[in-house]
């Protein structure tokens, strides 16, 4: 049986692991090769590395970071950030990543997603969509850069269209949860899964144990990402597991 | 020394560093001569199989692959590696394989997401890799299409995927060859590839 996953999401500055909320107060947290380790040996499912790196010069420390996890950590790991062109994709991909995801850089130029799915494969090429919710309540809106900028976009039909041009698994975070620590966004998730038949990682809100499961119990999502919670060690990833397996979701062990 | 066939589609790092991890020498080439040398050679591969394809017969390297196999030298093919290896592909327009095994590639016909992602047991024949691995180990897939209308005895793996058995592992002759990805499924992933450098012929 096919198992749920669960992705510890480091993101990336200047070549160390940083946390903030709502994009807000960075911290460093560690180096994120030695932290993709410590994840792999705990049992992670997958990893994502988000380049927030505002600079260009530091786009090489995002490669070599690549180069030394993928030598030492035999699971998949996606690569997000500071992508924008089909050559930015080939880099991180001959590094050793097995996915990117482009979040911003799809929307200024959604051309990107068929060019590098058509080079690539559409397995990957993960659309990373950030939304927050209209303030009519009529629906969800796709924000960028960090969510600063409101596109007017609804997140729905930006997604459909994303799949339709090769985007092979949907990345969503919602911009309402992030940060809050109260569960993942049930109905944001369930409005992307029933519109597109591609898998769907949840991002964004997860503060414990129960959103875990409570993601996963609504089948609003195949896989389930978290970053301050595993970083601060408040929880492991197989205390995550085990706590799933109790209550009878499928997880690798 | 293990060669592992570049034909500029897939991730051949993560095949290289996962032999390296398990101290085996391996060099990338598109190069038959230097191909030719190896004892042992991988086909790994990710992307449409129509673009695969192509490009390895772009490269000439279709008639490589074909001379190992008839050698008898030991291959694996990964992913699209394995798919390529059939007789024929549905994804994007039919294309034509390399015809080793008997069967074709088809799409998945599931109500579950597609692409299946992610970690799935690989339930195993009695076969001599089955004692090195824990029982129904978690491998991982990443893929739309599957292998169909196969001969049962070349098959030694496989899973489910809700209803649809996914048939992942077969072995015929010298060759061996995975639908999942074992440079990526963690230490049992290292198990399967261990077997094929020391112990698979």
């Amino acid at each position: 049986m096919i198992t749920k996953r669960i992705i510890p999401c480091l993101d990336v500055r200047d070549g160390k692991v940083v946390k903030g909320v709502n994009f807000v107060g960075l911290k460093e947290v560690g180096d994120p090769v030695k932290l993709a380790r410590t994840y792999y040996e705990q049992g992670a499912d997958e990893l994502v590395f988000l380049d927030i790196t505002a600079t260009h010069e530091h786009r090489d420390t995002m490669v070599h970071i690549v180069e030394q996890t993928a030598a030492q950590v035999f699971m998949p790991f996606t690569v997000g950030g500071g992508i924008r062109t089909t050559d930015d994709i080939r880099r991180i991909l001959r590094a050793g990543a097995d996915k990117v995801s482009l979040n911003s850089a799809a929307v200024r130029n959604p051309d990107l997603l068929q060019e590098g799915a058509g080079m690539f494969g559409d397995q990957c090429i993960v659309l990373a969509v950030d939304g927050r919710m209209r303030k009519d309540g009529s629906g969800w809106n796709v924000v960028i850069s960090g969510g600063r900028i409101d596109t007017g976009i609804d997140a729905i039909e930006w997604i459909r269209e994303g799949v339709r041009r090769g985007a092979g698994e949907i990345l969503l975070t919602s911009m309402d949860a992030d940060g809050t620590k109260k569960g993942f966004d049930l109905p944001f998730l369930k409005a992307v899964r029933e519109a597109v038949s591609v898998p769907v990682i949840a991002s964004g809100g997860c503060g414990a144990l129960e959103h875990f499961y409570d993601v996963f119990a609504a089948d609003a999502a195949d896989a389930a990402l978290a970053a301050s919670l595993f970083h601060y060690n408040e929880l492991t990833v197989g205390d995550v597991k085990e706590y799933l397996k109790e209550k009878g979701v499928p997880v690798r062990l | 020394m293990i060669g592992i066939i570049d034909y500029g589609m897939g991730n051949l790092r993560s095949v290289e560093n996962a032999l390296k991890e398990l101290g085996a020498e391996a060099l990338i080439s598109d190069d038959e001569a230097v191909l030719a040398d190896c004892e042992k050679i991988i086909l790994p591969g990710v992307g449409a199989f129509g673009d695969c394809v192509a490009n390895l017969r772009q490269k000439k390297l279709d008639r490589f692959v074909i001379r190992c196999i008839e050698e008898g030298k030991p291959l694996l093919g990964i992913c699209v590696g394995m798919q390529m290896l059939f007789e024929e592909s549905e994804e994007k327009g039919v294309h034509q394989g390399l015809g080793f095994f008997t069967g074709r590639i088809v799409r998945f016909d599931t109500d579950l997401p597609v692409p299946q992602i992610g970690w799935n047991e690989l339930i195993l024949k009695e076969h001599p890799l089955r004692n090195r691995l824990r029982k129904n180990p978690y491998v991982y897939y990443v893929h739309s299409y599957h292998a169909a209308e196969y001969q049962e005895e070349d098959l030694i793996g496989w899973s489910y995927y809700g209803d649809v058995k996914v048939p992942s592992l077969f072995v015929k002759g010298h060759v061996m060859a995975a639908q999942f990805h074992p440079e990526k499924s963690g230490e049992e992933g290292l198990k399967i590839l261990k077997y094929f450098l020391e112990d698979f012929v």
